[in-house]
């Protein structure tokens, strides 16, 4: 048992905190909030640069086929730094959903420019009704001559607005609920009979409803084999919720950095209000909770890649279901602990706490994975 | 990175298994985190002692099997998952330490040998009826006459002071200096003349508890350990030692186990989908828990100090204990109700729940309250007085 990071992770890690932290900052998140699709292509090119992109893919195309543990030091200093860029709706989900079903082809074809940051790729999974469980897909894919035709509703496509790609979970075969008969598409985001709604989400980033209306795809449209994907969607967006807990991670540390020093500059009654032995238990109480977490996150990340699925389900659920609850824990001591300008948007403060009030929503929420660890089968 | 116990790891652990399995006593009554039968209890501490695995917690020279961390962790989680009840801490997770940091070299060749071997109980005076949380203002008083101390005063909450032979005790030596300077730390033997008992009942029905009351009763001044007024020093050192002791995260994991056994004896019940909810929501808290435990067993195996993890350790798995006895009264309904009874017909875990439960408010009282221990962790994270 080692809970040390090696010397490579610890180099990721500063130059991740370094960009994060002194390279971005609350000036540049509030001047890409302004952007159309809240993404700086600026950014996402230095995340390219730094090799962040690739970490996630695999070496055939030019990846560094990093571990979970890589991806989530990354993400957790981003989290930490607010940074805007779609790392795990447009990276990580995407990248590893291809890693994992896409034909060399298709991987060539995607990976290698996502890896470089000249692609934006989303994955349009949920729909109304599904409590983001991938298994109530009720998208039908009709087999049709040489391709199929796709027709449904897709629901918060994180990203969707900036993609030139989109991969869409489509039924070719039972009823939602079944996790046989699941296929997995790419389609283009402006082929006829798709149509976008895009919207900004809370918190930042964009995401749109997507509507599909008998579009058409030719054969090599199909990812992976099919009526037979939910295996992988259910491992990407375990991905993707392992990387998102790291993130909130982040943001949840950062929030207890401010609100201690906050509790020390503020003063009332002629003294710092860290002295008043009320706001001091709940401070501690923020700590005792992101220690909590980061456990939770160390093992999450390591236990992602466990060739056990379902070791894998029950580490990322029991970590997400964990935040869940304790993330909104901690927002909502540090707006409360700060007082009236916790409550504005001229404090980075409120803007973490949108962030992390997105995060329980996003990828499942605490009650969803709860029930998923209870599902599970126990171990020996 | 790697969250994997290694091959000798696991050949460890079932070696430590098979030995449990083969050798824990039957149980005396429900364990409720504190035993409650004086013969089985020391029979099993003897039965460790014997196998060399009472002191497992201490370094070869003083007897200890000088395990690793991670052999110790496992070495307690099999225990628990036994059903096997923890050793009494008070000589060997907390009075062996100190011994070994701060005694003489007769105090150690003549105390640790028993604790080690199981044949020496001690109690812990700390408490006094004034003195709780603010431990420093302890009044019991030692005054030296001659080679002898002569100590007077009053302590209370002392558990298993009816099964001691010594107790390790704060007086307070010189009362003109500040009042941390002038405590000193007395080993005091339990038949000296002028010390009595008197039981305190507790809520989950057992005698655990005692008041001790200390008239004119002579201590061997050979009987100091370190030097007067070093007994606020080694009283903090000791409760560092008592704090990731009484997490107690061994013994949630087998509750824990317990509980499940015991809601899968119902099937209408284990199907309940708020029930099943339930139990997920534990073993996730659970398993935030052990991983923070492990976290800190990994810094001490590395031999760094523990990390900020650990201070939240003591309230996290007080909070754990008491949140486990809750599900277990509240998931056994009317089985839970029956009181100190082996033959109501409801499932055995059930029938020890109330006791557990009542007995577990006391572990975010005891080793310093979860809200002291909260002010430790204010001070560190605001750096402020």
């Amino acid at each position: 048992m080692d809970f040390s990071y090696s010397s490579e992770q610890k180099l990721l890690q500063d130059s991740a905190n370094k960009f994060a932290l002194k390279g971005y900052g609350f000036e540049r998140y509030k001047e890409t909030l302004k952007i159309t699709g809240q993404l700086d292509a600026a950014t996402w090119a230095q995340m390219a640069e730094f090799g962040w992109l690739a970490l996630p893919l695999p070496e055939s195309v030019g990846g560094l086929g990093g571990s979970g543990t890589d991806i989530s030091l990354v993400a957790e200093a981003l989290g930490a730094g607010m940074v805007l860029e779609p790392f795990v709706a447009g990276l990580v989900l995407p990248g590893k959903l291809l890693a994992l079903a896409g034909s060399e082809a298709q991987q060539k074809r995607l990976l290698e420019p996502l890896a470089e940051g000249q692609l934006q790729l989303a994955v349009a999974w949920a729909e109304q009704g599904d409590r983001q469980n991938p298994v109530h897909c009720a998208t039908q894919a009709k087999a049709d001559g040489q391709g199929y035709v796709i027709s449904g509703r897709k629901l918060c496509a994180l990203n969707a607005p900036n993609a030139q790609r989109l991969i869409v979970s489509a039924r070719s075969a039972g009823s939602a609920g079944e996790s046989a008969g699941i296929s997995l598409f790419e389609i283009d985001p402006s082929a006829p009979g798709v149509t976008l709604t895009p919207y900004k989400v809370m918190g930042g980033g964009t995401a749109a409803d997507v509507v599909l209306d008998q579009v058409r795809v030719s054969a090599d449209a199909l990812i992976g084999p099919a009526g037979d994907a939910f295996g992988v969607l259910d491992a990407a967006l375990d991905h993707a919720t392992a990387a998102s807990c790291a993130q909130a991670l982040g943001a949840m540390h950062a929030l207890l950095e401010r609100t201690a020093n906050y509790l020390k500059v503020r003063k009332q009654f002629g003294v710092a209000i860290g002295s008043f032995q009320a706001l001091q238990h709940r401070l501690v109480d923020m700590s005792i909770e992101i220690e909590q977490s980061r456990s939770m996150v160390l093992m999450a990340s390591v236990r992602v890649d466990s060739a056990d699925a379902d070791e894998r389900r029950r580490a990322v659920s029991a970590t997400k279901a964990y935040l869940g609850q304790a993330s909104k824990f901690v927002a909502q001591q540090a707006v409360q602990l700060h007082g009236g300008i916790g409550v504005t948007e001229e404090l980075d403060v409120g803007h973490f706490f949108r962030q992390l009030t997105a995060f329980g929503t996003l990828y499942g929420d605490r009650e969803r994975h709860l029930d998923r660890v209870a599902g599970l089968p126990r171990a020996a | 990175m790697d969250l994997d116990f290694s091959p000798e790891d696991q050949a460890f652990r079932a070696e430590i298994r098979a030995w449990m399995q083969a050798n824990v006593p039957p149980k005396a009554g429900p364990e409720i985190g504190l035993p409650s039968h004086l013969e089985t209890q020391a029979a099993w501490e003897r039965k460790l002692g014997k196998k060399g695995w009472l002191a497992y917690n201490w370094p070869t020279e003083y007897g200890g099997p000088g395990w690793t961390a991670t052999q110790r962790y496992i070495f307690d989680t099999e225990r628990a998952a036994a059903g096997a009840p923890g050793a009494s801490p008070f000589g060997l997770a907390m009075l062996g330490p100190v011994l070994m940091s701060f005694g003489s070299p007769e105090q150690k060749a003549r105390y640790l040998p028993p604790i080690a071997a199981g044949e020496l109980f001690w109690c812990q005076g700390y408490s006094e009826p004034g003195s709780g949380s603010d431990l420093a203002s302890l009044k019991t008083q030692a005054v030296r006459d001659g080679d002898h101390y002569v100590v007077n005063g009053q302590k209370i909450w002392t558990t298993q002071a009816h099964w001691a032979s010594y107790i390790f005790c704060l007086c307070r030596t010189n009362t003109e200096v500040p009042k941390q300077q002038g405590i000193s730390f007395l080993l005091i033997d339990m038949k000296t003349p002028g010390l009595e008992i008197r039981p305190i009942m507790t809520i989950d029905g057992h005698h655990h508890l005692n008041e001790i009351f200390l008239t004119n009763v002579r201590v061997p001044a050979e009987n100091l350990v370190g030097k007067e007024g070093d007994g606020w020093t080694i009283a903090k050192f000791l409760l560092t030692h008592e704090r990731t002791a009484i997490a107690g995260v061994s013994d949630s994991l087998y509750q824990m186990e317990e509980l499940r056994r015991a809601v899968a004896s119902d099937q209408a019940h284990a199907d309940d989908p708020l029930v099943r909810r339930r139990l997920a929501a534990l073993e996730v808290d659970l398993i935030a828990l052990e991983y923070t435990n492990l976290r800190t067993l990994d810094r001490v195996a590395r031999g760094q100090a523990p990390g900020p993890e650990s201070s939240g350790l003591k309230v996290k798995g007080a909070e754990m204990q008491q949140a486990i006895s809750e599900a277990q009264v509240e998931l056994g309904g009317l089985s839970a109700l029956p009181w100190m009874s082996d033959h109501a017909a409801g499932h055995e875990v059930f029938r020890g729940a109330t006791q557990r439960y009542n007995f577990l408010r006391a572990s975010s009282i005891y080793g310093g309250t979860n809200e002291i221990q909260k002010n430790v962790l204010a001070k560190l994270l605001l750096g402020m007085g």
